[in-house]
């Protein structure tokens, strides 16, 4: 990478030639070069590649084609099947609240309140802490006999429920806390987005003596909504792919319950079916394309037309 | 005005009571854990450590498991800046020449660079080509898997700000007799400093708490990432919680560090990030 820029610039001969503007002397398609070979080597080789991958039986030193065999296989193990739902569940329901929750934080922390510059630092430093860390604290705080949390609840006289031992809870618990340590993106892009809208449609709905939820209802709501768009497609991207979260804190347990395809992609590695892993890959691959791709064109057609 | 006052105090004074038991509280925890005895510490309570010994639990943490913990922040550290310092030059030198070159390839970069932000990456293809290149389970080639995946992120953001440069500056440059590296190098990249303080800081934090990339692609003894450790030390140290949320608070500091210092480019980044993406 460094031998080619210094034969480059100290070709004397053309110096004079180069003196005329010249675009395609002055931003030379070589600068492409090094992140081309990364992403191509690293990314779209690896990309391409699982597609045919997903098809075999494969143990790094041989490949055996099977077809379909693996997504056959993927969508009848009731194990597997239930990591593909679960994704979606974990996906929508992180991003909805994100959403939800956001909006509100937002207009809050945009209004007159106390303490709002703390409020808002301390809303925001989850986002910073290893994803590792705050999985394992909140596993212990949620300990169903000595956690925290149930310990509070038993002075409240409530039975809290097993909220990572609990199938029914494990996934839930693991999404609120995924929501935990990503609101602060969430409340930040909102705040920036009610922060840019004009002073004057406010001005002009208290004339007409607008309510607060009117103003919030047509007002607000309506012009934020690419801070919404951005909201639901950064968190829908990373929700649908997430795993080190839900690994830190159940090992997509109790038995297979709060897996997610990610983390049976995980498993299938550990495992040695590198076939049946990469066909995970292929089945996240499209399920996030899927969605992300004609949300995105939904959302941008939307802008355009207002 | 008097009422909504008021109004204001109480709406502050309830988010504040809140945030403080939602956002506070567990890591109120982590300290007063961290500060414990390995007894007081089992019962996993909020009550205060009869007396603080959170340096001698510090030390202790670093010293298990032969030197592991520190070994494995030298590799983190390693990691984080090699990685950070590629991925910013190479990222600035293609978003730089993609918002000033128009050429017919832009619009397929332009998708390949969304497709790297959305696509999430294939496991074990990648795998299988870092190990046909032989730089599986190498520091190098976890480093260049990083920059790999944080490029379009920082790619986004550059393009982005360099249009926001006027070309009148690179044209006076190249009638002056600049090259396009000195072009790159001596005008564009020192305006570019602002843009660039956000990418470093933003990606440090991704690569320093990148627990997946690690886990996938530097495996191995000796290899270990900090993150990697805080993980295999839940199983390792049962029961010593005192210990495990010692590690947990030393793996916070460095981005609280961050935090501290560049809260203005931590929060600008993420923003223009998310709404360019």
């Amino acid at each position: 990478m460094s031998s080619a820029p210094t034969v480059v610039a100290g070709a004397p001969v053309v110096n004079r030639r180069r003196r005329r503007w010249s675009r395609d002397r002055a931003y030379p398609t070589w600068f492409y070069l090094p992140a081309a070979l990364l992403f191509v080597v690293l990314f779209a080789v690896p990309t391409f590649a699982s597609f045919y991958f997903s098809l075999t039986r494969w143990t790094l030193f041989n490949t055996e084609f099977i077809g379909l065999d693996n997504f056959v296989m993927f969508f009848q193990e009731p194990n597997l099947v239930k990591g593909f739902t679960n994704t979606f569940i974990y996906g929508f329901l992180t991003s909805a609240s994100k959403v939800v929750i956001g909006l509100l934080l937002g207009l809050l922390l945009t209004g007159r309140v106390v303490g709002r510059g703390f409020l808002r630092a301390v809303i925001f430093f989850p986002v910073l802490v290893s994803t590792i860390g705050v999985g394992l604290t909140f596993k212990v705080l949620m300990d169903p006999f000595h956690g925290l949390i149930n310990g509070s609840l038993a002075v409240l006289g409530i039975t809290g429920p097993g909220w990572l031992t609990d199938p029914k809870y494990a996934l839930l618990s693991v999404a609120a806390v995924d929501v935990w340590k990503g609101l602060g993106i969430a409340t930040l892009i909102y705040i920036a987005g009610i922060v840019s809208i004009p002073q004057e449609y406010f001005e002009a709905a208290r004339v007409d003596g607008a309510s607060w939820w009117q103003n919030f209802w047509h007002i607000t709501l309506p012009l934020v909504r690419p801070a919404t768009t951005t909201v639901i497609l950064l968190s829908l991207i990373g929700g649908l792919r997430s795993f080190d979260l839900i690994w830190a804190m159940t090992n997509g347990g109790p038995g297979f319950t709060s897996d997610v395809i990610a983390s049976v992609i995980y498993k299938q590695y550990q495992a040695g079916f590198y076939g049946l892993s990469t066909a995970g890959n292929v089945v996240l691959f499209v399920v996030v394309a899927l969605i992300i791709i004609p949300l995105n064109y939904f959302f941008l057609r939307r802008e355009v037309d207002r | 005005m008097r009422r909504a006052h008021v109004k204001a105090w109480v709406v502050g004074l309830i988010a504040l009571a809140v945030s403080v038991i939602v956002f506070i509280v567990p890591f109120w925890f982590i300290l007063l854990t961290a500060s414990k005895s390995a007894s007081e510490a089992a019962d996993l309570s909020l009550a205060l450590p009869t007396q603080w010994q959170l340096f001698r639990n510090v030390v202790a943490v670093l010293g298990t498991g032969q030197g592991m913990v520190i070994r494995a922040f030298i590799n983190s550290t390693t990691l984080t800046i090699c990685s950070v310092a590629l991925m910013v030059v190479i990222a600035a030198a293609a978003g730089y020449v993609l918002q000033r070159r128009q050429s017919r390839w832009n619009l397929l970069i332009n998708f390949m660079v969304l497709a790297g932000l959305i696509v999430p990456p294939a496991v074990v293809p990648t795998i299988w080509v870092m190990q046909s290149i032989g730089i599986f389970k190498t520091m190098i080639g976890m480093i260049m898997i990083e920059v790999t995946f944080g490029l379009s992120f920082c790619i986004l953001l550059f393009r982005a700000f360099v249009g926001t440069i006027p070309r009148e500056l690179d044209e006076a440059a190249i009638v002056d007799g600049a090259g396009p590296l000195r072009l790159f190098f001596v005008v564009i990249l020192p305006l570019l400093r602002p843009v660039m303080i956000t990418v470093v800081v933003v990606q440090a934090v991704a690569v320093f708490n990148d627990f997946t990339g690690p886990l996938y692609f530097l495996p191995g003894f000796g290899n270990e990432t900090v993150q990697l450790t805080l993980y295999n030390f839940q199983s390792q140290t049962l029961n010593q919680w005192n210990l495990l949320f010692s590690d947990i608070l030393l793996i916070t500091i460095p981005p609280l560090v961050m935090y501290i210092f560049f809260n203005r480019q931590i929060v600008a980044g993420m923003i223009s990030g998310a709404v360019k993406g």
